[in-house]
């Protein structure tokens, strides 16, 4: 097959990969940059470019702040191709891709990923029924479609998201019937010592406390460590259940939206074999990365929540970190300029991600909504639960791969990115050893599906 | 590493796929003490990640004793192992596409009936049609075998391995074998966890044999490659029978669950060091066109996923079965083309019968490694696999 | 089919300028140009987007965002589309998924088969 030969290659269109194509074209290089979405913003931007301007006001000062990344991508040089399904990426820089209906294969010199975050499963009874759905596929909607629950919603969980989510719906005059979080007493004794630091990222704090302030004074139900949570129905979701301090409580409701923090989306950088640790503080596996954001596959770079959870405006300057070494690295920059830059950036970066621990310790999910009990759908395409997956352990099943063989865990349409996590982690708890000693899913291409005519025309 | 001896029984097997446990188990259900090392899991490449195809079809004329033997084991699996492995006897059909080609079949046939074998049969375009309605109708007849089918592989191995363990076979998991050395009546292999150490040991690691084999000077032409397969989403039935081509490389069946596994030695590329092989496009897209043309009606069908398993091939693309020329109670058992999954059970059977020194009828000697023993002598070169 | 809509849209929005037809299990529906499949769907009031093959279990979108392929639907003739990923379009023709009974592409006939070049 011939491709075409570029310099370098973006896969995403979020804030990391429209501020790394942005200065890469910059030097002039080269630069494609590939994105399943209609327009550019990622899921954090998601619509920037189309969004009428009450929706813009509506979401809030956060999600204007994508507007001028995506114009200085679309003014740059760099080709966006926007509706591009990247299906693989090989260690050797080759990326194949879907748009319209074609098959197309780019080679380039240095990639960069910015496939960003996506919401850490949620696994509790109940949770494939219709009508609950994550608080990201909420603010989706409101931001692409101007949508929202057309009835009282319960939002369900904890983390930023979420509060977020509940604030945006206020301003669009959203009933919430009920904010059930799952943020205890313990977490925020937990979180107490990363404070100092969270202070010193006042800007992140002071949001933080905005958002809860307003939520409070909207006299919404708020429940406050809430335990156990389930989702109720038959065909559809009917009501949440939890316990607080013991006590059972229940809320009808055909909307539940759930949400306990964003992980890293791996599946480019699984594929092309980098190597991707276990963060104890986030529960997630993310790749190894030089200070550059270079894997241990040459020219390959991640940026953004793809390579760890550190929220939109350290993916923006990410993208630029990479985008200075594959500078250089290509020859239009110096090594000079190159490290006096990223310098700035570094010392920026590092003020963006002091908040961070103190948000992980304090929104740590709970255990029991990480690892489910027995009846509860882990793989939701092929329908394993997590007693199947015990007794896949019981039959000598070690790890994720071998629990695909044993039950099709993680063998349906999603190829295992919903349910990878739990996976891993259901396995380790029944076996009692470490998570990082029971490692993901090998994942294979085609990483979005083709189907037999696209692959038969290419 | 660990300089600790092991205590590991009577045999030694090194490679936990179907040859090596199949082998294991018939060893243990005679009373020898087995423990079987395994580099990753136990069917972690060929042995667990093939398409699944048990076929006695289009064997080399050298193997059909072993896999009509291995066929009958697969028609009583459950009672071996106490599983069936999901084995599915819905027949397999080599498709004649032209005239050429229902020509070829016909001799073929012909050849096996003149051995005495009965298992193939040549069928024509009706019949054809009716054990499968919805195929391209430019099909014009086929090679038929109603006795061969599919099954799981990883579940085959999984049955075999915990056959073995409750036969007292041990089974050590993340241990490769670093290096095999015979040390006055013993067999030992040194791993990163100690050295195991037996009276007699079987090489039955599959991509990786060759390497041990030269560790005793008696290398053979063989080399790894990646083969690669498809799965995609499931779709109603419309395959009942698991299908190969006669002149284009296919192997295409149906499984239960509604998702089809296409393949048909497409070579991928290997990365021996990273025991990783990976898919190349190219080579994809020929086999979905292959498909394509065969069922327009999967146009759409979505691939879901790609891989690609590691096997060996031998130069004159037959196995490498049975004991050493070089040195004594060293048995090997590797180098299957791609073609091993089925004669697993026959293999480990038959092999077992030899290191208890029991008669079969059925001889090894085609597979003997003693055949490379002459650097002289004139065999087809590695480069004859490159045909694939 | 169709219940009372689990999404609207926000009173602050203005009404669409721009909408088109579509169709969902054979039914014309209007929806705002511009959307994911998936999007105009749910404001129509469609909870059940499909039926799992392995249980015939119901489902709907979960993530919006095609990580979860959830929102599986056959859209003109082309099966397991993530309707969370294609923007609407006029004249579409789209069907749910309902579960192993229902999966696609049922062959075609002999006859057709016959007068295949």
């Amino acid at each position: 097959m011939n491709a075409e030969v570029v310099d370098v290659v973006v896969v995403g269109a979020g804030p990391a990969g429209m501020a790394g194509a942005t200065k890469l074209a910059s030097y002039g290089l080269n630069v494609v940059v590939l994105d399943e979405q209609s327009s550019p913003g990622g899921q954090i931007y998601r619509g920037i470019t189309l969004a009428p301007l009450s929706r813009r006001d509506l979401l809030g000062p956060d999600y204007a702040q994508g507007n001028p990344l995506a114009q200085a991508l679309v003014a740059s040089s760099a080709r966006y191709e926007k509706g591009a399904a990247v299906w693989q990426v090989t260690r050797d820089h080759r990326v194949s891709y879907l748009r319209e209906g074609r098959m197309q294969t780019l080679q380039a010199k240095a990639i960069l990923l910015a496939t960003g975050a996506m919401e850490r499963p949620f696994p509790i009874p109940g949770w494939t029924l219709p009508g609950v759905m994550t608080a990201g596929a909420g603010q989706i909607l409101l931001k692409s479609a101007g949508l929202a629950p057309s009835e009282p919603v319960v939002l369900a969980g904890c983390g930023p998201l979420l509060y977020l989510l509940g604030w945006q719906y206020l301003r669009a005059g959203v009933e919430i019937k009920a904010l059930v979080d799952t943020t205890h007493h313990e977490d925020y004794w937990r979180a107490r010592r990363h404070l100092v630091a969270a202070l010193r990222a006042w800007p992140y704090l002071r949001k933080g406390l905005q958002l809860m302030r307003s939520l409070k004074k909207a006299c919404i139900p708020h429940y406050t460590g809430a335990e156990a949570l389930a989702v109720e129905g038959t065909d559809a979701a009917q009501a949440l259940t939890f316990q607080v301090g013991g006590k059972h409580e229940r809320i009808e409701t055909r909307c539940v939206l759930l949400h306990q923090g964003v992980v890293p989306n791996i599946q480019f950088s699984q594929s092309l074999r980098a190597t991707h640790t276990w963060d104890e503080m986030q529960l997630c596996f993310s790749p190894l990365k030089d200070s550059w954001g270079e894997l241990d596959v040459p020219g390959v770079f991640v940026a953004g929540d793809g390579g760890g959870i550190g929220g939109a405006q350290v993916a923006a300057l990410q993208g630029k970190l990479a985008a200075l070494s594959i500078a250089a690295r290509l020859n239009v920059l110096g090594a000079p300029q190159r490290d006096k830059q990223g310098a700035d950036l570094r010392g920026e970066l590092n003020d963006n991600l002091r908040i961070r621990p103190f948000l992980d310790a304090l929104y740590r999910p709970r255990d029991e909504h990480r690892v489910p009990s027995d009846d509860v759908l882990v793989c939701r395409c092929e329908e394993v639960t997590a007693g199947d997956l015990r007794s896949f352990v019981a039959l000598g099943c070690t790890g994720p791969n071998q629990a695909k063989s044993f039950g099709r865990c993680g063998m349906g349409p999603c190829q295992g990115r919903l349910c990878g996590l739990t996976v891993t982690e259901v396995i380790a708890d029944a076996r009692q050893v470490p998570v990082a000693d029971v490692g993901y899913y090998r994942i294979r291409p085609p990483i979005k599906p083709i189907t037999l005519g696209e692959l038969a025309g290419g | 590493m660990d300089n600790s001896t092991c205590p590991s029984g009577d045999v030694l097997v090194i490679g936990g796929g179907i040859h090596g446990l199949s082998t294991a188990l018939h060893l243990a259900r005679a009373g020898v003490r087995v423990t079987v090392l395994e580099a990753e899991y136990c069917g972690r490449h060929a042995s667990g990640v093939n398409a699944g195809g048990v076929r006695t079809l289009g064997r080399k004329v050298e193997e059909i004793p072993l896999s009509l033997s291995s066929s009958k084991l697969w028609h009583g699996l459950a009672d071996l192992v106490d599983d069936d492995g999901g084995f599915v006897s819905c027949g397999q059909l080599k498709l004649a596409e032209n005239a050429d080609e229902l020509e070829e079949c016909r001799k073929r046939v012909q050849q096996v009936q003149a051995l005495g074998f009965d298992h193939e049969l040549l069928i024509d375009r009706e019949q054809v049609f009716e054990i499968i309605p919805s195929i391209s109708r430019h099909v014009v007849g086929g090679i038929w075998v109603k006795d061969d089918g599919y099954a799981l592989p990883f579940r085959t191995v999984t049955a075999f391995r915990r056959a073995a363990e409750k036969l007292g076979v041990k089974v050590m998991e993340n241990t490769p074998a670093l290096h095999i050395d015979q040390v006055g009546t013993h067999w030992q292999v040194k791993t990163a966890s100690g050295t195991y150490q037996a009276e007699h040991l079987v090489v039955a690691a599959g991509a990786w044999a060759g390497q041990l084999a030269e560790q005793i000077a008696e290398p053979v032409p063989v080399r790894p490659e990646g083969l690669m397969l498809m799965v995609t989403h499931r779709v109603a039935p419309f395959c009942p029978t698991v299908l190969g081509a006669t002149g284009r490389a296919l192997s295409f069946k149906q499984f239960s669950n509604g998702t089809v596994v296409i393949g048909g030695k497409l070579v991928g590329s290997v990365e021996f060091a990273a025991r990783h092989g990976e898919v190349e496009i190219n080579r994809l897209s020929t086999s979905a066109r292959t498909v394509t043309d065969l069922f327009p009606h999967l146009r759409h069908l979505g691939v879901n996923r790609a891989w690609a398993g590691i096997e060996a091939f031998v130069a004159d693309d037959l196995p490498v079965i049975g004991g050493s020329g070089k040195a004594s109670n060293l048995s090997y058992s590797f180098g299957f083309c791609s073609a091993g999954f089925q004669m697993g059970l026959g293999v480990g059977k038959r092999l077992a019968q030899e290191i208890l020194g029991e008669t079969s009828p059925i001889s090894l000697a085609p597979f003997s490694i003693k055949r490379f023993a002459n650097p002289m002598t004139n065999h087809p070169s590695v480069q004859a696999v490159d045909q694939y | 089919m169709p219940t009372e809509p689990l999404f609207q849209p926000v009173t602050s929005e203005s009404r669409p300028t721009r909408t088109l037809n579509l169709t969902f299990n054979g039914k014309t529906l209007t929806v705002p140009a511009g959307i994911s499949v998936a999007a105009a769907l749910l404001m129509v009031g469609v909870t059940r987007f499909r039926a799992t093959p392995v249980s015939e279990a119901p489902r709907a979108p979960y993530c919006m965002m095609g990580v979860c392929f959830e929102c599986l639907v056959d859209i003109d003739g082309v099966p397991n589309r993530q309707s969370c990923l294609v923007e609407v379009s006029e004249g579409m023709k789209i069907r749910s998924q309902e579960g192993a009974r229902d999966l696609i592409f049922q062959p075609v006939t002999n006859q057709a088969l016959e007068v295949q070049p």
